[in-house]
């Protein structure tokens, strides 16, 4: 069958499960709007935290990252899943004992302040908002790919979807939802992955396929890989070029980062009691590593199939997957040396990096880049979040496959896009309105409220996903690195310690906030041309400062609680509660 | 064995939390950062040892941690209620 036609069918049956599932478990008052009633099974939260963590970023691109760093990529393998043994042992129980609803409650409750409470729901909306900002270029992506439809009518459509199930069915809705998208896209993720592995070694399990020696030769995978990569000049895949200090930091950042995020701490409020919580923080790890393995096999299966498809052939053979991919503009090719040839090479091919397409075609039927050519050998511009997406049809898959990973990957868009959602709409309309400026609504009017900021926050991701803006990419280092330095410590000292009291709190998660972003804002922002190693702050790059925000954070805290009033009387009580058994 | 009240139960709770929190330093920051390239040197089938803590590896430990996390925990809880009544 046509691949446009089953892509279709397969996102379109996708979507009527979506939304039938979201009629079927509609909300009906806050606790459920907000906790799905707190009876969330812990296997089914462990799938639904999965799918809500792992986003376009780990479905589409991680794999493509990956495959392009070599070693240098474990930084995001190890990051994103380490957080959550710091969320499952320091977090996750104590929050849920705590058991509120959403993560400016906690902070707000435990320094008995309202500035607390305020300064949490503004570092909440902005690391959620840059979240969203890339799930919506994700969902652009695969439609204007696969479907062939305009990417604003594509972004108009995931927003339709989601603005059904999370207004409709509030956290209750988006739950069970996700444990649906948890499945679909672990299914989209693996079929592609065990072929490609059985291809490739023989070996259908992946994992195991990337150690393993390639079929037919006497070589394993990563040495062969290791070799071609050095006959082009490369470096060895399996070596890493980065320096200790910058890995380690970067590492660490993603890690308390991950552990922050208020979209996956709420859902261990969704479960009934403290053991669940911590047993779905396993379960949630467990489901999330099933797809984390078997990322870094997809990522040099895929580099060397692409070496391989790729490079000395001439343009006219190529397949009809690089025309595609050409003809939006994530590939272009430039024959700098005028033989007709591909020749792929370290460096970059263009300057500006990223393809500035003119409107004519060159002699061989290229689409010609009004870039300044450089003077590396390197002719190939491809963008590495294709690679996930195009893996199937480098390596010939079916046509069914190819629809497959479509739909996984607008699984794995929608899922956290609506769990961004509901913690934007839950601390708008709680936090903000009930417990800040209007504390005497009702419970109706509170849903009402959260309904309808759920609405506005689905626009204004929208318009992120219209309009998106050219920082996309750059915002993914902001949204951890203020996650890592303003809430993760605030939490932890919440929990473990008895003498951080309100001062202390405000002052460090203001000052780990402003020394992050400002680090940040400079290098990408302001000077992008001083963003390398010489210019940074004991050579922590920007992905990585979050720690040393952190440490900041930790130390304001510290030092000032330690000269100002212990916390009073209830506050103590009320840690000793968290702290004590069921 | 000593009675667990809720005091002995907050640092119980803090010893398993510190004991698995070494591992999970020395299985990422450790094995796959410090003294990755020392590993590597040792070869796992296809793998350099480093390499492959740094991408399968950790990520298995973590998953491990977790579940004996849930274990013990449950088990000191189980004591605890037992030690109430």
């Amino acid at each position: 069958m046509d691949l446009q036609i089953l892509t279709y069918l397969m996102a379109g049956a996708s979507f009527a499960l979506y939304i039938g599932i979201a009629i079927w478990s509609k909300a009906s008052s806050t606790n459920e709007f907000y906790v799905a009633g707190g009876g969330v099974h812990p296997v089914a939260n462990g799938m639904a935290t999965a799918a809500d963590w792992m986003s376009a970023a780990s479905f589409i691109s991680m794999a493509g990252i990956i495959s392009f760093m070599g070693k240098d990529g474990s930084v995001y393998l190890m990051g994103w899943t380490g957080g959550y043994v710091l969320l499952a042992l320091l977090l996750a129980p104590y929050l849920r004992k705590f058991g509120k609803f959403t993560v400016p409650d906690f902070i707000g409750d435990r320094y008995y302040s309202k500035l607390a409470r305020f300064v949490a729901v503004l570092c909440l909306i902005f690391v959620s908002f840059t979240y969203i900002a890339g799930q919506m270029r994700g969902v652009g992506i695969v439609f204007s790919r696969f479907l062939e439809v305009d990417i604003n009518t594509g972004v108009i459509i995931g927003m339709a979807i989601v603005f059904i199930y999370a207004v409709l069915g509030g956290m209750k809705g988006i739950t069970y939802t996700q444990v649906a998208q948890y499945c679909v896209l672990i299914f989209a993720y693996m079929v592609p992955a065990i072929f490609i592995s059985i291809l490739i070694t023989g070996n259908p399990i992946p994992q195991l396929g990337f150690g393993s020696k390639i079929i037919s030769e006497d070589i394993y995978l990563l040495d062969k890989l290791n070799n071609v990569l050095n006959d082009l000049g490369f470096n060895n895949y399996t070596d890493s070029t980065k320096s200790k200090i910058d890995v380690f930091c970067i590492t660490g950042a993603l890690m308390a980062g991950t552990a922050g995020l208020p979209h996956v701490i709420v859902r261990f409020f969704t479960v009934p009691k403290v053991r669940d919580a911590r047993a779905s923080a396993g379960w949630a790890l467990l489901f999330i590593a099933i797809l984390y393995t078997t990322a870094p096999a997809v990522s040099s299966f895929s580099r060397l199939n692409f070496i391989n498809t790729i490079n000395n052939s001439s343009y006219e053979s190529t397949p009809v997957w690089f025309k595609n991919w050409e003809d939006i503009g994530l590939i272009s090719w430039s024959d700098k040396n005028k033989d007709g040839i591909i020749q792929y090479a370290p460096g970059n091919s263009l300057n500006p990096v990223k393809p500035i397409f003119s409107d004519q075609r060159g002699i061989n039927g290229e689409r010609i880049v009004s870039n300044e050519l450089t003077k590396n050998k390197n002719e190939i511009y491809i963008d590495r979040d294709i690679m996930v997406l195009a893996n199937p049809e480098i390596a010939n898959l079916p046509n069914w496959v190819i629809a497959l990973v479509a739909s996984g990957a607008l699984a794995a868009a929608l899922s956290t896009a609506a769990g961004l959602l509901l913690v934007i709409s839950s601390s708008i309309s709680h936090d903000l309105m009930k417990k800040i400026f209007r504390p005497s609504i009702t419970d109706k009017q509170e849903l009402f409220l959260a309904r309808l900021s759920a609405a506005i926050a689905i626009g204004v991701a929208g318009v992120f996903g219209i309009y998106p803006p050219a920082f996309v990419a750059q915002v993914v280092a902001f949204a951890f690195g203020l996650a890592a330095s303003s809430i993760f410590p605030a939490l932890i000292m919440g929990i473990f310690s008895k003498r951080v009291n309100s001062s202390g709190a405000i002052i460090g998660m203001v000052s780990g906030l402003l020394f992050t972003s400002s680090y940040i804002i400079f290098f990408k922002f302001i000077s992008p041309d001083l963003n390398f190693s010489d210019n940074w702050f004991l050579g922590i790059s920007p992905e990585g400062i979050g720690v040393v925000g952190m440490v900041i954070n930790f130390t304001f805290a510290m030092v000032i609680s330690f000269f100002t009033k212990s916390p009073p009387e209830h506050i103590i009580k009320l840690i000793d509660n968290i702290r004590a058994p069921e | 064995m000593k009675i667990i009240n809720p005091k002995n139960y907050w640092k119980a709770n803090l010893k398993i939390v510190l004991i698995l929190l070494f591992f999970w330093f020395l299985a990422s920051f450790g094995a796959g950062i410090l003294f990755s390239d020392l590993l590597d040197k040792i070869k796992l089938g296809g793998f350099n040892l480093g390499f492959w803590f740094a991408q399968q590896g950790a990520i298995l430990v973590f998953v491990f941690l977790i579940v004996v996390y849930c274990i013990l925990m449950n088990r000191l809880d189980r004591k605890y209620r037992a030690d109430k009544n």
